[in-house]
């Protein structure tokens, strides 16, 4: 039901009134132009791909030379390695390395591609009654000093601070990722070996990663050892079994220098996870003893094992920034810009609309 | 069909319960748009979401306060059974562990299915509730989980509202 004067209002009419102000519109498939979609007009430093499916951080840091170490000591391998230990001991090893392998490359992608928990930037409505509600003095000409908001979480202090890019307050444990630009919940670190921020949403993907990448480089380390050793007892002597060998020694050398950090970065995530920290809070000390006798984690559960299952098998949320979805076809781009001039609770275009809306009732009516 | 009310009063009493959602769409557009109303978030237990239930003063003269704070527990309800950690959410979590995460691109989780419930309930909150006193409740998730946005929208026939509105609505509509 319409009211009669909106039931005469001839969907046409307003289309035509607001061509000039969008040329996108939902049911005007005669308009040439298509729908955007909300990736395409995304704020932060992101590259999508695949309409949309697939984002990275536009510096994508070595993801690529990561991927090529993976798949080159991998591959050495299979190639070199596997028939050798398979003919002297078991079919088992390539399966294991193939296991682990596939293990390491698919939680590497979705670490990668996955949005890490980016949080939309407040729309100008939002930001404009966060103002109001902070800003009390009336002056916008100069930039106000830092804003915090003390909040209590688990009879905890915790400060929330203001973030002037994505205009408004931080939840607890999000971080703004300038390289990303970006609001990411649960902000671990920005880790450039696979190219994106590692935050709420592929945590676990990121911390299966490293740990998969821990065992496969120590099983190619030792199966490799092991090939070495056996060669040189049937070649007789190790500097012979090694120049029979090349291509091991190759893996040999970047499982060595890659198996310290590895492990020592599994080491500390899997700490990390055991009391529910993130990597930003540990390196600032945000609840360290030293800040006071008061301060702890507030998040934490006190259990280790509750700390790891809520972390790695807790529910996984949902991505908030729908980039997939259609951008609404009479709106202006809907981001937060630092010169906004528009009032606050109307849009340009509403306004267009509503006054042709009138007029066409008041014309229809008279 | 209902005829529709010719003079302001009778406007003022417009019977939007008895529409689909589609005149909700209509009602975006139709009244004029005054006001939004910015329910924050509650961390009070941590991270988990969990809208405040203090009651808005703007909303005030438009809906009586113990339907907005059953709307907005009932939500925190439904976001807290979205995020138990509990027998289930284990139970996907090595699910997905053992399938290199790769079930998250086949199956539904619970989350997904609780945020489709929700997306239900605002809904029929809105026509049943929000609509007839010319109020609308967005859909967090629409927000970024940050806010629960109410719109509020003046009539356009009545007369004296302040705010939006500019032309006149005496003219003999």
């Amino acid at each position: 039901m319409k009211n009669c004067e909106y039931q005469q209002i001839d969907p046409r009419a307003l289309r035509t009134s607001t061509t000039r102000t969008s040329s996108t519109l939902p049911c005007g498939r005669k308009n040439s132009q298509r729908l955007r979609k909300k990736w395409e007009i995304f704020p932060g430093k992101n590259r999508f791909y695949c309409d949309g499916r697939i984002m990275l951080a536009r510096q994508c840091g070595v993801l690529p030379l990561t991927i090529v170490l993976i798949v080159i000591t991998s591959g050495l391998f299979f190639t070199f390695d596997c028939p050798f230990l398979v003919r002297h001991l078991t079919i088992f090893i390539p399966v294991i390395g193939g296991v682990l392998f596939v293990f390491v490359i698919f939680t590497l992608l979705q670490t990668s591609f996955t949005d890490p928990g980016i949080l939309p930037r407040a729309l100008p409505d939002e930001a404009a009654d966060i103002e109001r509600h902070i800003d009390n003095s009336g002056s916008s000409t100069y930039r106000p000093p830092p804003r915090t908001k003390e909040i209590l979480i688990n009879d905890q202090v915790v400060k929330l601070k203001y973030c002037f890019t994505c205009k408004m307050f931080r939840p607890p444990r999000t971080s703004h990722c300038s390289l990303c630009d970006n609001c990411v919940e649960r902000f671990d670190h920005h880790c450039p070996w696979v190219g994106n921020c590692v935050g709420k949403r592929n945590y676990r993907f990121f911390y299966a990663f490293i740990v998969s990448l821990a065992f496969l480089t120590s099983f190619i380390f030792g199966c490799v050892i092991t090939h070495l050793i056996l060669e040189s007892q049937k070649a007789g002597g190790i500097i012979q079994a090694i120049q029979n060998m090349p291509a091991s020694i190759v893996e040999l050398v970047i499982c060595f220098f890659s198996i310290w950090s590895i492990l020592g970065l599994s080491g500390f995530h899997t700490y990390l996870v055991a009391s529910n920290l993130t990597t930003n809070e540990d390196i600032k000390g945000s609840w360290s003893s030293k800040r006071g006798e008061d301060s702890g984690n507030p998040y934490t559960y006190n259990n280790i094992f509750t700390n790891c299952c809520a972390v790695l098998c807790g529910p996984m949320p949902p991505s908030l920034i729908d980039r997939r979805g259609f951008l609404p076809p009479d709106d202006a781009p809907q981001t937060v810009t630092s010169d906004a001039e528009l009032p606050p609770f109307m849009a340009k275009n509403d306004t267009n609309m509503e006054e042709n809306c009138q007029d066409f009732a008041l014309s229809c009516t008279a | 069909m209902i005829s529709a009310p010719r003079t302001a009063t009778d406007r003022t009493k417009l019977p939007y319960c008895h529409e689909s959602f589609h005149n909700l769409q209509e009602l975006r557009h139709s009244a004029s748009l005054a006001n939004k109303v910015f329910i924050q978030r509650d961390y009070t237990d941590g991270t988990i979401c969990k809208f405040q239930t203090k009651f808005p003063s703007e909303l005030d003269s438009r809906i009586e306060r113990t339907l907005f704070e059953d709307t907005v527990k009932t939500l925190n309800n439904y976001y807290a059974e979205a995020e138990k950690i509990g027998g289930q959410s284990y139970l996907e979590g090595c699910l997905a562990c053992l399938t290199v995460y790769l079930i998250f691109l086949c199956i539904e989780t619970r989350y997904e299915k609780v945020l489709k419930k929700i997306s239900r309930y605002i809904q029929e909150q809105n026509e049943k509730i929000y609509a007839p006193r010319g109020l609308l409740i967005t859909d967090p998730l629409e927000r970024g989980m940050r806010v629960i946005e109410i719109s509020v929208y003046e009539d356009r026939g009545s007369s004296g509202s302040s705010s939006g509105s500019s032309t006149t609505s005496s003219s003999g509509r």
